[in-house]
């Protein structure tokens, strides 16, 4: 029970500091970085080594955006299988709904209910 | 001037002090994985309540994206963010920062021109090509199991 | 291949007979913090959105100006203004009210200098009778332009500069008391190969060099002829690259060099990493600090020579690089 946690940290943790590495020693904008990691979670889980990963550390390889792309990556697998080539163009958007449709309602109330603020330093 | 590009290039960099990642790479690993340990347990949560897998793990999605909204309202997540670098940046409220808080924003241009066509303008890229790289392997894949059968 | 040289136009009948400044929550908890006319507390003043806000500080600090010279609207006959936004926003809507022939200018962080210099010649050749020199910047409204909206969690780099919510109004009229606007030199656009959007300070450093070197020759002076040479907003990292500039030619220019980036703010306690920028940067310290000691006679002879980085987002986005350009103009007690 600890040690999933442990990992989850450990694993997440360390997706997050290859992150940091890009914006640090490469100057990408931030962007960049997340494309760049979505890509990546769609190449890892198309080749299937996402999916070691998240038996191993949950929660640490899911909620980074690598989970995201390796999640669309399964939702494309899983189309094909079921609708043939018709499916490379349903499995992405089904997987990713939730977390689309879920960012953009979100994203909608957020701005009926707040105001943008100003300075990030001591308002 | 009596420097060349490349000359005065060498002394830009030189005089440009590197960012100090003895401080931004331990912030990012910390943040990042307690981020990743609240997606764990929320998990475990939702599993407990005798969801299957997939249900739960898209709650806890949808409960991260909630958080994040609500800390991107309340002005505290982009303040989080300037310790947290890409501890922030790279898990999926990280997503969620990038498309509440242009519509936030944005929101004085308008609800459709504003708020509605900027509210991606950010994380348009990462579905653009997230979605387009998924049907590329959807089509090798389709090809790989037509030679298996 | 000859290079252009330039002139330095001399004054001499051009005094600086007001001048205001109108900062933001930040800005007025900074070192200078209460040498500035008007704070507007919440950085939005009342406005429904950032650019409303940005114009109304060109508003009040150029109300603020006219009432400290005991000018009404009626009788000023010129305004220059400019800020950072598309269409110069904060200038037109901000001004507008006042209904005063109007030249909007783009200069960048250099607008201010590029408005002083422009009132100053027009004064000096007699063509109006009194000209006003107004530049504002919103660190909101220039985020959301440049950058990123606000609440969004993109990290600033070791490099990058805060732009300062402020502005700065000057009037200029014939010489009657200090400060006088004695010289001024046009800045060149000097593209030094900069691309990154974070680091301005090393996009203007050639800028400066260039400008301050021929305001130099053409007056046959040194930098210890003056009390002060004081530049826009070059930051940390472009101050020391100033020097590095001057170095070279031997000069040691830090004995006399104050940048108005390196001062508007506590940098200590306020994290705006390598020093402040805008419009209203420079504006704000001429027009709340360096103005009020030349007038006083606490300064002689100063150089202000105000940096622009001359930054589309569209070009770097096409590849393109960051030109500086800097105006240099000098201001006297006698």
């Amino acid at each position: 029970m600890i040690m999933e946690y442990v990992w989850a940290f450990v694993i997440g943790g360390a997706i997050c500091v290859v992150g940091q590495l890009l914006i640090d020693l490469t100057k990408l904008t931030p962007a960049r970085i997340l494309t760049t990691y979505v890509v990546t979670g769609v190449v890892l889980g198309a080749l299937g080594w996402y999916q070691p990963l998240i038996d191993l550390a949950g929660g640490g390889a899911t909620v980074p955006l690598t989970g995201f792309g390796n999640l669309l990556a399964k939702g494309v697998r899983e189309s094909v299988d079921q609708y043939g080539i018709i499916g490379a163009f349903m499995g992405g958007f089904t997987n990713a709904a939730v977390g689309i449709a879920a960012a953009i309602v979100f994203g909608l109330l957020t701005a009926l209910a707040f105001k943008s603020s100003g300075s990030k330093i001591n308002e | 001037m009596n420097i060349s590009n490349q000359e005065y290039g060498e002394l830009a960099k030189r005089r440009s002090p590197a960012t100090p990642m003895y401080k931004t790479l331990p912030m990012a690993f910390v943040v990042g994985g307690l981020i990743c340990c609240l997606g764990e347990g929320l998990l475990n949560m939702y599993g407990a309540l005798g969801l299957s897998d997939e249900t739960a793990g898209a709650w806890t999605s949808v409960t991260l994206i909630f958080l994040s909204a609500l800390l991107t309202g309340l002005k505290l997540y982009d303040r989080i963010a300037q310790h947290a670098g890409a501890g922030t940046l790279v898990p999926i409220t990280g997503f969620a920062n990038s498309v509440v808080s242009p519509a936030l924003e944005f929101k004085s241009e308008g609800f459709v021109l504003g708020l509605g066509a900027k509210m991606f303008v950010i994380a348009g890229p990462v579905i653009v090509y997230g979605i387009s790289a998924s049907v590329l392997y959807g089509i090798i894949y389709y090809l790989i199991t037509l030679f298996q059968r | 291949m000859a290079v252009c040289e330039g002139k330095t136009f001399k004054f001499n009948n051009a005094s600086i007979i007001s001048f205001a400044s109108v900062v933001g929550k930040v800005e007025s908890d900074g070192p200078y913090g209460d040498e500035f006319d008007e704070v507007v507390e919440d950085n939005k003043g009342g406005a429904e959105t950032w650019e409303q806000a940005e114009a109304q500080l060109q508003s009040k600090a150029f109300k603020h100006a006219l009432s400290k010279a005991n000018l009404t609207p009626e009788k000023t006959d010129l305004i220059f203004a400019g800020d950072l936004l598309n269409q110069c926003t904060g200038s037109s809507y901000g001004l507008k009210e006042f209904y005063i022939p109007f030249l909007g200018i783009y200069g960048a962080c250099s607008t201010f200098a590029e408005a002083l210099l422009l009132a100053g010649a027009m004064v000096n050749a007699g063509y109006v009778d009194n000209c006003g020199a107004v530049t504002s910047s919103h660190f909101s409204s220039a985020e959301r332009q440049f950058r990123f909206p606000l609440n969004y969690g993109g990290v600033r780099t070791p490099t990058a500069q805060w732009t300062a919510t402020a502005a700065g109004a000057a009037i200029v009229a014939p010489a009657s008391k200090p400060p006088y606007i004695r010289a001024a030199t046009v800045g060149k656009i000097q593209d030094m190969g900069i691309s990154d959007l974070n680091n301005m300070g090393a996009a203007m450093a050639g800028a400066a060099y260039d400008t301050l070197s021929r305001h130099f020759k053409h007056m046959g002076t040194h930098p210890e002829s003056y009390d002060l040479i004081i530049t826009g907003d070059l930051g940390e990292v472009g101050s020391e690259l100033l020097y590095d500039l001057f170095k070279r030619d031997g000069i040691a220019l830090q004995k006399w060099h104050k940048d108005c980036g390196l001062m508007l703010y506590d940098r200590e306690k306020q994290d705006v990493h390598a020093g402040g920028s805008g419009c209203g940067c420079s504006a704000s310290m001429m027009c709340g600090h360096f103005l009020k000691r030349v007038q006083s006679g606490d300064l002689k002879r100063i150089l202000y020579s105000a940096t622009g980085a001359l930054m589309s987002p569209t070009m770097v986005q096409q590849g393109g690089n960051i030109p500086g350009i800097s105006h240099a103009v000098e201001i006297c007690f006698n």
